[in-house]
């Protein structure tokens, strides 16, 4: 399995703080190494994360996202305790899950 | 009371060697107290250097470094100057620096054909480039300027240091006159023939830069043309 | 003797103006004041919106993977001896403390009869007590942009000063051989040499300087020291590289023209001396990430 996640996951009010910090090294395939030659194309694909048992994102991403990627975002409808799911899978078929509690 | 001045250190030509930290205390405490002798009028004397630290300084230097690329063991070893300006804490006594400033300024290479002004676009080029010397540079290639690194120079680049003072309108300010010329020529090849222990480089004395890019610099900083002028 | 020498003359010496920057022979006077005096700290609004970002991302630095990865390191068995470092390695605090062991060295280890910097003891650790090379940890050290990941080391340094994170740097200059590497270090960093005559005060010695858009911190006062030390480690989103302070001390000598300093030599470690002890009492903030 790849390199694990950093999830955090903390209500502020009634709105759910999520930050996912990812290990990857996001190789577009643009990239020349020392020697010149196309560093191939290595990315996440998708990413998908559930809480509280549902499904909230779905996402297909791209070569556009930098390497060891943050995904943060905000949402109502969690709760304290709430487990957060994070999967990603990329182009070589490599994937991750982690998850973490809503605090 | 006759008194000798003894030489503080050697020639701007030659490489100190390392090792020569008991010799040194010995000439400065002769120097210090020949200044103490020969002038009533105090002037600021160098407190910056701790002699013994330093010389443990050199000593760890020494044998802490490896060569790498271009850059070998020999770039270590302090030339006249260099030794100069770090004993005194970059404050060398005034005699001292006038005799210096004269053998730097001695040296200055001023171009055979006496036109010192080249192209101002060429010389942008120069000024934005920090090409050169470090040990990932390639040796075959030429060397930049590095002088936006430190310079303000024409108002359109906003990416620019403040290291040294800022030379927009430099020639605006100075006019383009022949003895101007000759100073900016020179200022670029040898900082320290004008202030013994600038922090500007060396550019010309150290073989970074060579005479056809020392006149574009020239020119970039006083053509009535160049963008620094308008 | 000859410190109380050059004492008592400078006790009676005037001080003599400050040695002048303007050119001696030109007849015509440039202006005092240049037609455009510019900023000194880089406060465009780039600046000011990439500094938004950085507080941002410190809020979810990649520091934070090399240091799991660190923590994981630190509390396997490893090496030849199969040892781990929480159970054998003292970063001067107690065998496999780490809190607030980071904000105390450099310092002195009597069982190395050295003075030595975070990096350089973690080393040390590695070597002594688990068994690995010295030379097989120095032949690549730090972290490339080609390398998906970061050495061992730099996962171990990121991991120990994570744990000092907002505590006071506490570096024990009241220790004799400590205070002596920090005076020794502050003779390097004055240090003028190779071809550009550059030394680390060169853009390290003043308040209010930068070079190109980088600012600049004065190393020789507290509150500009602390802003060079608590970006160490730092994760550097260029190249998606994480970088010790170690790391940091050699390229600046790669800019100043000179040749390499050897890796967790005296010469970094003085030099790291005096950089963080002049930043004691400051509060770390790091890791730190840049862009």
């Amino acid at each position: 399995m790849a390199d694990p996640m950093k999830i955090r996951a903390q209500m502020k009010g009634d709105v759910a703080e999520i930050r996912i910090l990812m290990s990857h090294a996001m190789e577009t395939g643009q990239r020349k190494d020392a020697a010149g030659a196309n560093v191939p194309a290595h990315f996440i694909q998708t990413i998908t994360v559930d809480v509280g048992g549902k499904r909230v994102i779905d996402g297909q991403t791209g070569t556009s996202i930098s390497r060891n990627p943050v995904f943060g975002f905000k949402m109502k409808g969690a709760k304290a305790g709430d487990k957060v799911v994070v999967n990603w899978v990329d182009n070589k078929g490599e994937k991750r899950t982690d998850e973490a509690a809503v605090a | 009371m006759a008194l000798t001045l003894i030489p503080f250190a050697a020639p701007t030509g030659g490489a100190a060697s390392f090792g020569t930290a008991l010799q040194e205390s010995d000439m400065t405490k002769k120097m210090i107290l020949a200044i103490a002798m020969a002038t009533p009028l105090m002037i600021a004397l160098p407190a910056a250097a701790d002699g013994d630290h330093r010389a443990k300084a050199i000593a760890v230097i020494k044998k802490d470094f490896q060569p790498r690329g271009q850059a070998s063991l020999d770039r270590l070893a302090e030339d006249g100057l260099q030794a100069v300006c770090n004993r005194s804490g970059n404050k060398p006594p005034k005699y001292i620096a006038d005799k210096m400033e004269a053998d730097q300024m001695a040296g200055v290479k001023y171009p055979a054909d006496g036109k010192l002004m080249g192209d101002w676009k060429e010389g942008e080029k120069i000024a934005q480039s920090g090409r050169g010397f470090t040990w990932t540079d390639n040796p075959g290639l030429p060397v930049g300027g590095n002088c936006y690194n430190c310079h303000q120079i024409a108002p359109k680049e906003t990416s620019f240091g403040t290291i040294g003072p800022s030379l927009y309108q430099f020639g605006k300010l100075r006019g383009n006159t022949a003895e101007i010329q000759k100073y900016t020529y020179g200022k670029i090849w040898n900082a320290k023939a004008f202030n013994l222990c600038s922090e500007m480089p060396r550019f010309g004395h150290a073989g970074a830069l060579n005479e056809k890019q020392v006149k574009d610099l020239v020119a970039l900083l006083l053509d009535p043309e160049s963008p620094v002028n308008k | 003797m000859k410190q109380n020498f050059i004492g008592a003359l400078c006790a009676l010496a005037v001080m003599g103006g400050a040695f002048a920057q303007t050119p001696k022979k030109p007849a015509a006077k440039p202006a005092a004041k240049a037609a455009a005096a510019p900023a000194a700290e880089a406060t465009d609004a780039a600046t000011l919106e990439f500094e938004k970002f950085r507080a941002e991302m410190e809020d979810s630095n990649p520091a934070e993977l090399f240091e799991m990865k660190g923590q994981e390191q630190w509390k396997t068995k490893r090496g030849p001896k199969n040892v781990s470092l929480a159970e054998s390695c003292d970063l001067g605090q107690g065998v496999g403390k780490v809190d607030g062991a980071y904000v105390k060295m450099p310092r002195y280890f009597a069982d190395a009869d050295a003075v030595m910097d975070a990096e350089r003891r973690i080393v040390w650790c590695m070597v002594e007590k688990q068994g690995f090379k010295f030379d097989d940890i120095a032949k690549k050290p730090f972290q490339v942009e080609n390398d998906s990941s970061a050495p061992d080391i730099t996962n171990l340094v990121t991991y120990v000063a994570t744990h000092s994170r907002n505590t006071k740097i506490d570096v024990p200059l009241n220790d004799p051989k400590v205070r002596e590497a920090y005076e020794v270090g502050k003779e390097i960093a004055a240090y003028r040499a190779g071809p550009y005559d550059f030394s680390c005060n060169t853009c390290h010695g003043a308040d209010g300087k930068r070079i190109r858009m980088q600012n600049l911190p004065n190393l020789s006062t507290p509150q500009g020291a602390i802003k060079g030390v608590q970006g160490w480690p730092g994760y550097r989103m260029t190249g998606g590289v994480m970088l010790t302070h170690q790391w940091r001390m050699g390229d600046c000598f790669r800019q100043q023209r000179f040749p390499q300093p050897k890796y967790a030599s005296d010469a970094v470690t003085y030099l790291l001396t005096y950089m963080i002890g002049t930043a004691n009492g400051q509060v770390y903030k790091g890791p730190g990430i840049k862009r």
